[in-house]
C-alpha cells in the first residue's frame, strides 16, 4: 500500500515539474520574440489565368454561375502584390524555436469546388483540418514523395462529412488534388519553424522569430523560390521584400 | 473395371483431440470444417451486404458501431464512398470464393463423395487436410486486409487491371489491400487444386466393387465435373494472381500499359496489357460460375429424386448436360468482355457458344420439370429448397438470353441487370442448393434431424425475399442503373432510389430469415431428434452406412454395389426403394446394363 | 405447404412480369440512329425470355400443386415422350430460338462495331481519367496535335498533355469538359484513358464502350434529338467512380457553331 502511495507522490511531482518547465519555457521564448515582415510582388503584368470549365458537375457550375472560376496559379492584388507565397526560415533557426510545433489548427476548405486557401503552409507535425462546404463529393488526394516519410492518402468527403484531421511528418511541398474535380489543385507547403503566407496584397508577417540572423525563403508554386538574409533584434522586427517574375 | 478400387493411405482412427477435430485426415471432418468456414464466411458476407444495402437506401444513416470496423472508412458511422467499394469487393470475394466454392463443392463433396463412391477415404488424406488448412489461411489473409492501414481493396471481386496493379495511387486499399487479396486468392487456388486432385482420383480410382461410373449418384457426378473444371480454372487464376502481386512488389508491368498518369505523375510502369488480366480472370471466372452451380445441380437432383420417389427421366442426359456446361464454360468467358475493347469480331465469336450453353441448361431444367411430372412429391425443407433452386435457376437463366447477345449487352453491361442475373443464378440458386443439401444431409452428418417447421419458415421467407431483392435489380438495370455506385446522383438515376429502398428492406428481412437457419443448425446439432440411418429412405451409399458414419465410412465391411443409384418405385420390387447395396434382383427400366 | 408454395411461385412470376409489361422503369428513350436495331433485338429477346420464364415457372408450380399429394397406392408415372422428347424439344425450340437471336443480334452489333464511320464523320477525342471525362475538338485545321503523357498537368488545366508551344497541330485544339455535338451528324469518337479502366455509357445513345489504358478505341454514332444527356462511367475506376460523369449536349448546327466559337475563345 505504502509503495503505491510513494509512487503516486513521485509521479505527481514529476508531472508538476514537467508542466512548470513547459509553461516557463514558453514564457521565456515569448518575451524575446520578434518578427519578419515584408511584401511580395510580381514584376510586370499578371499572366492571364485560364477559366475553368466545371460543366462536369452541376453543383460546381451553379456555384460559379455569376463568377466563373479561374486558375489560381498567379493571384495578383491591385498593387502587384502576389498572393499564396509561402515565406519561411531556412537557415539560422536554433534551439526551441526550431523544434517547436505551431499549435494553431488551420483549415483547408473545399468551397465551391475550389480549395480555400489555395496554398496552405504548415509546420511539421502541425495538425490541420480538411473540411467541405460543398453539396457535392470531393476526394482529397495529396501526393507527397513517400521517400520523405510523408504518407500519401486519398479520402472522399461527401456533403456534410466530418472534417478530416491530419498532419505531415517531414518538410515537403505537397501537391493536393481532387480527382473527382480534376481542376481542383492546391498545395500543402510543410516547413520547419515559423512561416507565413502572403495575403492578397502580397504582405506577410512571420511571427515568433527569436532574435538572430536568418535566411528567409519565399516559395511560389510557379515562379520558384528566392532567398534573403534578415536580422531580427530582440522584440523587434526584420524586413524582407521579394519580387518575382512570372514564368 | 469393377474391382479397380485403390485404397487410401491407411490411417487409423485418431485419438487425440487435435488429430480428431483440428488436423484431421478424415474426409468427413474436413467436409464439416469446410462447411463451418463457409458458414462463417457467409455470415460475414451477408453482414457486408446489409451495410451496403442500408447505405444504398439511406446514404446518411449512421449504423451504430460501424466506425469500430474502420474509423476512416466510416467516420460518424456513415460509409465513405471508398469504404463502400471496399466492403463491396470483400462481399463479392468472400461470397464467390469462400462460400459458393467451398460449401457446395468442398464441404459436401468432401463429406459425401468418398461415401457415395464406396471408398474408405480420399486417396491422399494429407493433401485433403492441407486443402482445408490452406483455404483457411487464405480466408484469414483476406480478412486481415480489413485491418491494414488503408483497408481492403476497392477494385471489385474481378479486380480489373490496371486499377488493381498500380498501387495505392489508384485509391485506398489498392496497395497492400490488393496484395493481400491476390495472396489470399492464390493460396485459395492451391487449396482447391489439392481438393480437385483428390476428388478426381476418388471418383476414378476409389470406387467400391460394383460401382461403375454410371452407377455414381448425380451428386458425385456434379462434384467430379466440378473438380475437373476447378483443376483447370484455378490453375489459371493462381499464376494470374502471382503476376498481379509481382506488379506490386517486383516492379513488373504485366497488366499496366505505358504512360499512365495519375495526379499529374507518370506511373513507373510500361508495356503491360490491360486486357490480359481480363482474359486470364474470366478464363477462370466463367468456369467458376459453373463451379458454384454444378454441385448444386447434383445436390438438387439427388434431393429431388429421393423426395419424388422416382429417378430422373434420364440419368445419362443429366450427366452429359452437366459435362456440356463444363466444356462450354471455357468457350464463353469472352461474354464478360463484349464492350471491353477487345476485337468486336471476338464478341460475336463468344456470343454463339454463350447462346448455345442455354441448350444444356434448358435440358437440365426440362429434366427436373419432366421428372416432377407423375412423381409422389414429398414436401420437406430439403425438397422445398431444391424446388426453389429450380425456380431461381430458371429466373436467373432467362436473363442470360439478354446478356449473351453483344448488341443488348451494350445497354445492360455493368448495370444492375447483370448483378440481378448472377445473384439469382449463381448466388441465390447455389445458396438454395447448399440449404437443400444441409436439410437433407444434416442427419447423416451429425446424427440428428433439423427442425422442419423452422426449415419451412426459413424457406418461404428466403424464397419470397430473394425474389423481392433480385427481380427489381433487373428493372433497375434496364433503366440504365450502373452497378458499383455508392450513391445515385445522376439525374436519370434519382427516380430509381425508391426501388433501392424497397430492395434494402427486402434484404434486411431476408437476411434475418437466415438467422432462423443458423439457429436451427446450432440448436438441432445439440438438441435435434436422433436420426436413423436412412431417414429419407434413400438408396445411395451414404444411406447404407451408420449415422453418423464411422471413421472409415463403412465399418469393417466394404460395400458392394448391385444397382443404379436411384431405384425408386420399381415395379415388382419388395419395397418403394432398392438400395444400391441390396442384392435383390429387380427388373427396372432404369438399370444400366 | 406445397399448395401455398405453388401459389407463391405463380404470384411471383406474375408480379415479376408486371413492371416489364407496364413499362414502369423503361429503357431510357433512344436518340441514336442505330438504337432501333438494339431496341428491336431487346424487345424480341424480352418476348422469348418472358414466355420461357412464365411457362417454366407456371409448369413448376402446377407440377408441385398436382404431384405433392399422391393418393395412397398411386404409382409414379413418366412424362409422355420421356427424356428423348424433352431433349429434342430443347434442341429444336431453344436451339432455334437462340440461333435466331444470335443471327439477328449480329446485325445490331455490326451496325455499331463492324461498320466504319462515314468519311465525313466529325472526329472528337475523349479522354477518361480519375474521375472526369475531357473532350478535344481538332479546331479549324481538322488535326489533333500529339499527346505527351509527361506534360499532362491538371494543375495547369492541360488535361490532355498538349504542347501548344511546339506542336503546330495542337495550337488550335479545343478542350472542353462537355461533349457538345451537332444533331444528325455522325460523330467518330476517339477514346483513350489517361490512367485506369473507364467506360463511356450514354443509355439514350445506346452506346457503351470501355476505355482500355494503353489502347485507342473508337466508336461512332449519330444523335437524332436535341437535348442534354448524361455520360456516365460504368467501369469501376476508384473511389469517385459514381461521380464520374459528363454531359452530352446535342445541339442544332447553329448552336453548335456558336458553342465551339465560344470554347475556342476560352482556350
Amino acid at each position: 500500500m505504502s509503495k503505491t502511495k510513494n509512487f503516486a507522490v513521485v509521479l505527481s511531482a514529476v508531472v508538476l515539474v514537467c508542466c512548470g518547465a513547459l509553461i516557463l519555457g514558453q514564457k521565456v521564448n515569448a518575451a524575446g520574440e520578434g518578427k519578419i515582415t515584408g511584401t511580395v510582388k510580381l514584376d510586370g503584368t499578371a499572366p492571364h489565368m485560364k477559366g475553368i470549365d466545371m460543366g462536369k458537375d452541376p453543383f460546381c457550375s451553379k456555384a460559379h454561375a455569376t463568377d466563373p472560376g479561374k486558375m489560381e496559379t498567379y493571384v495578383v492584388g491591385s498593387g502587384g502584390g502576389l498572393e499564396n507565397v509561402v515565406l519561411y526560415i531556412t537557415e539560422g533557426l536554433t534551439g526551441p524555436a526550431a523544434s517547436q510545433t505551431a499549435t494553431t489548427e488551420p483549415v483547408f476548405d473545399q468551397k465551391n469546388c475550389m480549395y480555400t486557401p489555395h496554398v496552405l503552409a504548415l509546420d511539421v507535425d502541425q495538425k490541420f483540418k480538411v473540411t467541405t462546404s460543398d453539396q457535392t463529393t470531393h476526394n482529397i488526394h495529396p501526393l507527397p514523395n513517400p521517400m520523405t516519410g510523408n504518407i500519401p492518402w486519398n479520402q472522399s468527403q461527401p456533403p456534410g462529412a466530418a472534417p478530416v484531421e491530419k498532419s505531415w511528418k517531414a518538410p515537403e511541398v505537397i501537391p493536393v488534388q481532387c480527382n473527382i474535380h480534376p481542376w481542383m489543385h492546391g498545395w500543402f507547403v510543410v516547413v520547419k519553424g515559423p512561416y507565413a503566407t502572403s495575403d492578397s496584397n502580397g504582405a506577410y508577417t512571420i511571427n515568433n522569430v527569436p532574435p538572430g540572423s536568418y535566411t528567409v525563403t519565399a516559395w511560389h508554386e510557379a515562379a520558384g523560390t528566392q532567398t534573403q538574409k534578415v536580422t531580427v533584434a530582440a522584440g523587434g522586427s526584420g524586413s524582407a521584400n521579394f519580387t518575382f517574375k512570372a514564368k | 473395371m469393377h474391382d479397380m478400387s485403390a485404397h487410401a493411405v491407411p490411417h487409423g482412427a485418431p485419438t487425440s483431440f487435435i488429430r480428431k477435430h483440428v488436423f484431421s485426415l478424415d474426409h468427413k471432418v474436413i467436409g464439416k470444417q469446410y462447411y463451418a468456414l463457409a458458414l462463417l464466411a457467409a455470415l460475414i458476407g451477408m453482414a457486408l451486404s446489409w451495410i451496403m444495402r442500408i447505405h444504398l437506401g439511406w446514404g446518411s444513416f449512421a449504423i451504430p458501431g460501424l466506425h469500430l470496423l474502420s474509423s476512416t472508412g466510416a467516420p460518424g458511422n456513415v460509409l465513405t464512398p471508398e469504404y463502400y467499394l471496399q466492403l463491396m469487393t470483400m462481399h463479392g470475394t468472400i461470397m464467390v470464393f469462400f462460400v459458393l466454392t467451398t460449401a457446395p463443392f468442398a464441404a459436401f463433396g468432401n463429406f459425401f463423395l468418398p461415401i457415395q463412391t464406396g471408398a474408405e477415404d480420399m486417396p491422399f488424406p494429407h493433401f485433403n487436410m492441407m486443402s482445408f488448412w490452406v483455404t483457411f489461411v487464405g480466408f484469414w489473409v483476406l480478412i486481415a486486409s480489413f485491418f491494414v492501414a488503408d483497408g481492403p481493396t476497392l477494385g471489385g471481386w474481378t479486380q480489373y487491371a490496371p486499377l488493381s496493379a498500380i498501387g495505392s495511387v489508384g485509391g485506398p486499399g489498392q496497395g497492400l489491400g490488393v496484395v493481400l487479396w491476390a495472396t489470399s486468392i492464390a493460396i485459395f487456388c492451391v487449396g482447391q487444386l489439392f481438393g480437385s486432385l483428390n476428388f478426381i482420383t476418388t471418383t476414378l480410382d476409389m470406387r467400391c466393387k460394383g460401382m461403375s461410373l454410371m452407377r455414381l449418384p448425380l451428386t458425385a457426378w456434379g462434384w467430379f465435373i466440378t473438380s475437373v473444371m476447378g483443376l483447370t480454372a484455378f490453375a489459371v487464376l493462381m499464376p494470374a494472381c502471382i503476376l498481379l502481386i509481382l506488379d506490386h512488389v517486383a516492379g513488373t508491368s504485366f497488366f499496366v500499359a505505358s504512360n499512365l498518369v495519375i495526379n499529374d505523375q507518370v506511373l513507373p510502369h510500361s508495356g503491360g496489357s490491360t486486357l490480359l488480366w481480363q482474359h486470364l480472370f474470366w478464363f477462370f471466372g466463367h468456369p467458376e460460375v459453373y463451379i458454384a452451380i454444378v454441385p448444386g445441380m447434383g445436390i438438387v437432383s439427388h434431393v429431388l429424386i429421393t423426395n419424388m420417389r422416382k429417378p430422373m427421366l434420364s440419368h445419362r442426359v443429366l450427366i452429359y448436360s452437366m459435362a456440356a456446361l463444363a466444356v462450354l464454360s471455357y468457350m464463353v468467358y469472352g461474354h464478360h468482355m463484349f464492350v471491353s475493347g477487345m476485337n468486336p469480331i471476338s464478341s460475336l465469336v463468344f456470343s454463339f457458344p454463350t447462346l448455345v450453353i442455354t441448350i444444356p441448361s434448358t435440358i437440365v431444367v426440362l429434366m427436373w420439370l419432366g421428372s416432377l411430372y407423375g412423381s409422389k412429391l414429398r414436401i420437406n425443407s430439403a425438397s422445398l429448397f431444391a424446388l426453389g433452386f429450380v425456380s431461381m435457376f430458371i429466373s436467373g437463366g432467362v436473363s442470360g438470353f439478354f446478356l449473351a447477345q453483344p448488341s443488348i449487352d451494350i445497354m445492360l453491361h455493368a448495370t444492375y441487370f447483370v448483378v440481378g442475373h448472377f445473384h439469382l443464378v449463381m448466388g441465390v440458386a447455389a445458396m438454395f442448393g447448399i440449404f437443400a443439401g444441409t436439410y437433407f444431409w444434416f442427419p447423416k452428418m451429425t446424427g440428428r434431424m433439423m427442425n422442419e417447421t423452422l426449415g419451412k419458415a426459413h424457406f418461404i421467407l428466403s424464397f419470397i425475399g430473394a425474389y423481392c431483392i433480385f427481380m427489381p435489380f433487373h428493372y433497375l438495370g434496364i433503366a440504365g442503373n450502373v452497378r458499383r455506385y455508392q450513391a445515385f446522383t445522376d439525374d436519370y438515376l434519382i427516380p430509381l432510389i425508391p426501388v433501392h429502398k424497397f430492395i434494402t428492406v427486402a434484404a434486411l428481412v431476408t437476411g434475418f430469415a437466415q438467422l432462423i437457419f443458423v439457429y436451427n443448425l446450432i440448436h438441432s446439432r445439440f438438441k435435434g431428434a436422433i436420426a436413423s440411418d436412412n431417414p429419407w429412405q434413400g438408396t445411395s451409399l451414404e444411406w447404407s452406412t451408420a449415422t453418423p458414419p464411422p471413421h472409415n465410412n463403412f465399418g469393417d465391411k466394404m460395400p458392394v454395389v448391385y444397382h443404379d443409384p436411384y431405384q425408386y418405385s420399381v415395379e415388382g420390387a419388395s419395397a418403394d426403394f432398392i438400395m444400391q447395396t441390396s442384392p435383390e434382383k429387380i427388373n427396372s427400366p432404369n438399370e444400366e446394363k | 405447404m406445397a399448395k401455398i408454395f405453388a401459389v407463391v411461385i405463380i404470384l411471383i412470376a406474375i408480379a415479376s412480369a408486371v413492371p416489364i409489361v407496364m413499362h414502369w422503369w423503361p429503357m431510357p428513350q433512344d436518340i441514336s440512329v442505330h438504337g432501333t436495331l438494339i431496341d428491336e433485338q431487346y424487345a424480341d429477346t424480352m418476348l422469348e425470355a418472358g414466355i420461357s420464364f412464365l411457362a417454366s415457372q407456371f409448369l413448376l408450380a402446377f407440377f408441385i400443386w398436382k404431384f405433392s399429394a399422391p393418393k395412397p397406392g398411386e404409382r409414379v408415372k413418366n412424362f409422355p415422350g420421356g427424356a428423348a422428347g424433352l431433349v429434342a424439344a430443347a434442341f429444336l425450340l431453344v436451339g432455334t430460338e437462340v440461333l435466331a437471336l444470335g443471327v439477328f443480334g449480329t446485325k445490331a452489333w455490326a451496325s455499331v462495331y463492324l461498320t466504319p464511320p462515314a468519311a465525313n464523320a466529325m472526329p472528337v477525342q475523349v479522354q477518361a481519367g480519375q474521375f472526369a471525362f475531357y473532350f478535344r475538338y481538332p479546331g479549324p485545321d481538322g488535326k489533333f496535335g500529339p499527346l505527351h503523357a509527361d506534360q499532362i498537368s491538371e494543375a495547369n488545366a492541360n488535361f490532355f498533355g498538349l504542347d501548344t508551344t511546339h506542336d503546330q497541330d495542337s495550337k488550335d485544339d479545343i478542350v472542353a469538359a462537355e461533349l457538345a455535338i451537332p444533331v444528325n451528324r455522325e460523330i467518330h469518337l476517339l477514346m483513350h484513358s489517361k490512367d485506369v479502366g473507364h467506360s463511356f455509357y450514354v443509355p439514350e445513345l445506346r452506346i457503351q464502350q470501355d476505355f482500355v489504358p494503353g489502347l485507342d478505341v473508337t466508336v461512332h454514332f449519330t444523335a437524332t434529338k436535341i437535348g442534354k444527356y448524361e455520360i456516365v462511367c460504368t467501369q469501376l475506376c476508384g473511389l469517385g467512380h459514381y461521380n464520374m460523369k459528363a454531359y452530352l449536349e446535342v445541339k442544332s448546327q447553329e448552336d453548335y457553331d456558336a458553342w465551339i466559337k465560344q470554347q475556342a475563345a476560352l482556350q
